[in-house]
């Protein structure tokens, strides 16, 4: 009996290095820690009620910046790993096969459990209030997806100490990912973990893109909309057209494994060229929809600091729609070398057209600027950064788009240093700077500058030193995902290099991290509702605003409708108030999140059992809600009233 | 005290902010179409998987060998009459009249079980005859894109019985009439994935 | 007959017709391809121009769409699904055909 339950936990749980047993640790002692604390200040009951069950999408967009942050330290920690065992030759800091998984981990986790709920959180905490809004226009729906987000994001990282990592690379090529070559639990966490976040971005794309075409304030035609709800809306357009296809991607390979069908495999027929196929026609178009909302945020920043309207309004918002609908179309080049060379030369001029909006964008924002008066405030200060880092990005794209030369440039060093300028360069930097932008919005404080220019400059010199030469690595022949290299091939002073500049990058976000826990106990309280002067309709209500958003919504007249109404000396206060309908708090979300996670568990590890039981509780919660009658309440006119008068000051 | 508070309550639903009452009805039967057409991509996956991996038969049977005409044109004519019956539902609520509304959606879930009935019998034979999913690539895109359809089907049957419920329940209210109208909705949608399975699978597949 | 009942017999001739075609659009291509009628090409061109067709009708007549306030935006939106669904069944074919 004790020799099976030895060799079940062997198996069970991640052994023999010392790197594991360090997060075994940590793990046990963040949760004794939180239990601990919630206990102690009697905090669970307010858990609950607060957030675990709210609806409210500034509190969905907070947690989805936590959860974010943290998975940016976690896949962070990855880079430097990755970045220590390359800094020498010959280095044995990470035997190959952990390089392998950590590699895998890294990707996946800075793209769907990084990027993405950056992305959710801003939609949450700005489209509503930019539009005019009291929420989204499902709220309930909205919580299913932060909690679907949250505990795939969570069973993806439960990989790391129990049953083993993914390794197959961050999109599990076939027929690597297939039983026959990755066996183990590791590959089932990958599906899962993905399909169960997965579906909860299906859902937002769904939300806000209905949001935004249904919910806006009286008068705010689609052509008056603020830029970065444009964004969002091109950005969710193509969320409800790409997601489906990775459903049905990891779908099939889970199929592959499970049932031993062969649609990717090497025997029975199937044929692996096409999961890749079908991967990268969701890839392509995902990597799309989270670089536009921080188009987005570089619209709204450079038009509120340079106290300009944005120039050439059209020409963005045509320029947004067609890369979103150009998205679809460019999928093939991420694998040249398979196909045949009509379908290449089709698929690189579609590449290069999407340079084209692309292009028409940066200049309307250097011509926004362009005899503005500029304030160097620190989400000014990220988009300047991101101007010359993206234009990079998007020049090496081209070369890699030229079919014939991407044949030399594919797999290579060259190839990692571009989709890092344009990842970091384009969404980090642009997420960020919405996050320092927004920031006072939601919290009501402002965050400290000077710490801020500090994370601002590591982040930037360590971002340059450590890409800039890796383009040179690759026309040195470096291969990407190589554990190691030999002294002979001197790869080693630029690798150095570029490992000190992923360390800067490191200090930069611990500073980002100084900087937040400083302000919130000396940060700046936010009295006026419009710290930056700003110019759309979230900076004409309190900071933070309260959970009605808006007590009385605006009519809106033209676009920087609230810029102009300031300019005129006209108030927006409102005189007379009326009751407000709101959505009730559920704890169906929550549950439904558990019981998915229960599930994905379960079907990982082929204990069907378990599997069954955690999709029945799925299908169980669905069923409650939709029995559910009593769905909504009404705040009443007196208590606006109060409120309002108590939060005062703003405007 | 209970006069008042009623008052109260009356008081506030006279006074809320009805110019600002978005038509929630009309917002989420525009969500549930958005949802659709999500779905109408995810099919359209499993199609391309169908089509690029069609004749890749591993040396096992062909569709040609394998599917039965009177079965699957049985099972098309009972999804077609079933789409028909849910619309007659919907009619019912046009009437005010709970009974023809639930009559119909019962007849419309049974014919869906007949449909899901024939095509387990469907499944079980063509594995006792061999064709699993795993014996080609073929049999794999067929078994997972009819399949897939099923499993729509089986959560239209459920969504429906809980449909049914609430209708007997509370009457036709404004908020069981959009239920009622939105599942019918999806039960259409489902016919209309049917009538390409039926024609990219089968009838191509016998021809 | 009041004017609500004319409207429920219209809607209920509309189903009618949407069934009765739906059946129609069925027929045809199972006894073109029963009776092996055209050579086959054009065989499945047919077919799909069938299914295609029914697709219509059924949106037309059974799925509410021209009552529905939202119509335009929903139009679009499925047109634009309508192409890449187009794109990913006929772009996966002539990629994977190397």
């Amino acid at each position: 009996m004790l020799e099976s339950i030895k060799t079940f936990a062997a198996d069970f749980f991640v052994t023999g290095d010392p790197l594991i047993y360090g997060a075994d640790v940590s793990i046990l002692l963040v949760t004794i820690a939180v239990i601990f604390v919630l206990t102690y200040f009697k905090k669970w009951n307010w858990l609950w009620r607060e957030w675990l069950t709210t609806v409210d999408h500034k509190k969905i967009g907070i947690m989805y910046l936590i959860a974010s942050l943290l998975m940016m330290f976690r896949g962070g920690v990855d880079a430097l790993l990755m970045r220590t065992q390359l800094a020498f030759p010959n280095a044995d800091f990470l035997p190959s096969d952990k390089y392998n998984e950590i590699f895998t981990t890294h990707g996946t986790i800075m793209i769907l459990f990084m990027a993405m709920p950056l992305m959710f959180a801003l939609f949450n905490m700005v489209v509503p209030l930019q539009i005019g809004a009291r929420d989204v226009a499902y709220p309930f729906l909205n919580a299913v997806s932060f909690w679907a987000f949250f505990f795939g994001a969570m069973l993806f990282n439960l990989s790391f100490v129990i049953g083993g990592s993914p390794d197959a690379g961050w999109l599990s090529y076939a027929p690597l990912s297939e039983v026959q070559f990755s066996e183990g639990p590791g590959q089932n966490f990958y599906i899962w973990g993905i399909q169960i976040s997965g579906i909860g971005s299906l859902a937002s794309g769904i939300n806000f893109l209905v949001t935004i075409l249904k919910m806006r304030a009286p008068g705010m035609k689609l052509m008056k909309m603020p830029l970065f709800s444009w964004s969002v809306l091109s950005s969710c357009i193509i969320i409800i057209f790409a997601f489906p296809i990775l459903t049905v991607t990891l779908g099939l390979l889970f199929v592959d494994r499970f049932f031993g069908a062969s649609f990717f495999t090497l025997d029975g027929g199937g044929n692996p060229m096409y999961y890749i196929n079908l991967i990268w026609m969701w890839g392509h178009p995902e990597v799309y929809l989270v670089v536009l909302p921080a188009f987005g945020v570089f619209s709204e920043v450079v038009s509120t600091f340079s106290k300009k309207k944005i120039f050439g309004y059209k020409s963005m918002v045509f320029a947004l729609l067609s890369i979103s609908l150009l998205s679809f179309f460019t999928w093939v080049h991420h694998f040249f070398t398979m196909a045949d060379y009509k379908v290449d030369a089709f698929f690189a001029i579609t590449t290069m057209a999407i340079a084209i909006p692309t292009g028409v964008k940066v200049f309307n924002w250097m011509f926004t600027m362009f005899r503005g008066r500029i304030q160097m405030k620190p989400p000014m200060l990220w988009t300047l950064a991101f101007i010359p880092t993206f234009l990079v990005g998007g020049m090496t794209g081209v070369m890699l788009a030229v079919a014939p030369a991407d044949f030399q440039y594919h797999n290579s060093y060259f190839l990692i240093a571009h989709f890092h300028q344009v990842l970091i360069g384009g969404v980090v930097f642009g997420f960020f700077s919405g996050i320092y932008y927004w920031w006072p919005k939601i919290f009501g404080f402002t965050l400290n500058e000077k710490l801020g220019l500090w994370a601002f400059w590591l982040w930037n010199i360590g971002f340059y030193s450590t890409f800039m030469p890796q383009y040179a690595l690759g026309f040195m022949g470096m291969p990407r995902r190589s554990s190691t290299y030999g002294w002979d091939m001197g790869w080693w002073p630029l690798n150095f290099v570029s490992t000190i500049g992923a360390f800067l990058m490191g200090a930069g976000f611990i500073f980002q991290v100084w900087q937040i826990i400083y302000s919130v106990r000396q940060g700046k309280k936010d009295t006026t509702g419009d710290p930056w002067d700003g110019r759309t309709l979230e900076w004409s209500i309190p900071s933070p605003p309260p959970e009605y958003n808006f007590a009385v919504i605006p009519t809106v007249e033209q676009q920087d409708d609230f810029w102009y109404k300031k300019q005129q000396g006209k108030s927006m206060k409102p005189t007379k108030y009326k009751s407000i309908h709101m959505p009730k708090n559920s704890g169906i979300p929550f549950i439904m999140g558990s019981f998915w996670f229960i599930a994905g568990f379960g079907l990982t590890f082929e204990w069907v059992w378990l599997g069954i039981i955690g999709l029945i509780g799925v299908a169980v919660s669905i069923v409650a809600r939709h029995l559910q009658k009593e769905r909504d309440y009404y705040i009443p006119a007196e208590e606006v009233e109060k409120t309002e008068a108590s939060i005062g000051g703003a405007r | 005290m209970e006069y008042a508070s009623k008052n109260k309550i009356k008081h506030i639903e006279d006074e809320h902010d009805h110019d600002h009452e978005h038509d929630e009805s009309s917002i989420k039967t525009f969500g549930f179409w958005v949802f659709l057409i999500t779905d109408l991509i995810l099919f359209a996956t499993l199609f391309a998987t169908y089509t690029v991996l069609r004749t890749r038969y591993n040396g096992g049977p062909t569709g040609e060998e394998l599917f039965e005409i009177p079965i699957f044109v049985a099972e098309t004519f009972i999804l077609l009459t079933s789409s028909f019956t849910s619309g007659l539902a919907t009619l019912g609520l046009k009437r005010k009249n709970p009974k023809i509304v639930i009559g119909w959606l019962i007849v419309t879930a049974i014919l869906g079980l007949a449909f899901i009935g024939l095509e387990i019998t469907e499944f079980t034979t063509l594995v006792e005859e061999g064709a699993a999913i795993s014996t080609s690539a073929f049999l794999s895109a067929f078994y997972v894109l009819v399949g897939t359809h099923g499993i729509h089907v089986s959560a239209g049957i459920i969504w429906m019985a809980s449909t049914i419920i609430q209708i007997a329940r509370y009457g036709i209210t404004k908020d069981t009439e959009h239920k009622t109208y939105i599942v019918t909705l999806y039960w259409h949608f489902l016919d209309v994935v049917w009538i390409f399975i039926f024609t990219v699978v089968y009838l191509i597949g016998v021809m | 007959m009041s004017k609500e009942n004319q409207e429920i017999q219209k809607d209920f001739n509309a189903y009618v017709i949407g069934f009765s075609l739906s059946i129609i659009l069925t027929i045809i291509p199972l006894v073109l391809v029963l009776y092996g009628m055209l050579d086959k090409t054009m065989l499945i061109i047919a077919i799909l121009l069938a299914a295609s067709l029914q697709f219509l009708v059924q949106i037309y007549y059974f799925m509410h769409l021209k009552e529905n306030k939202n119509r335009g935006y929903i139009l679009i939106t499925l047109a634009v699904g309508i192409i890449i669904a187009v794109t990913v069944v006929g772009g996966s074919a002539w990629v994977m055909n190397f």
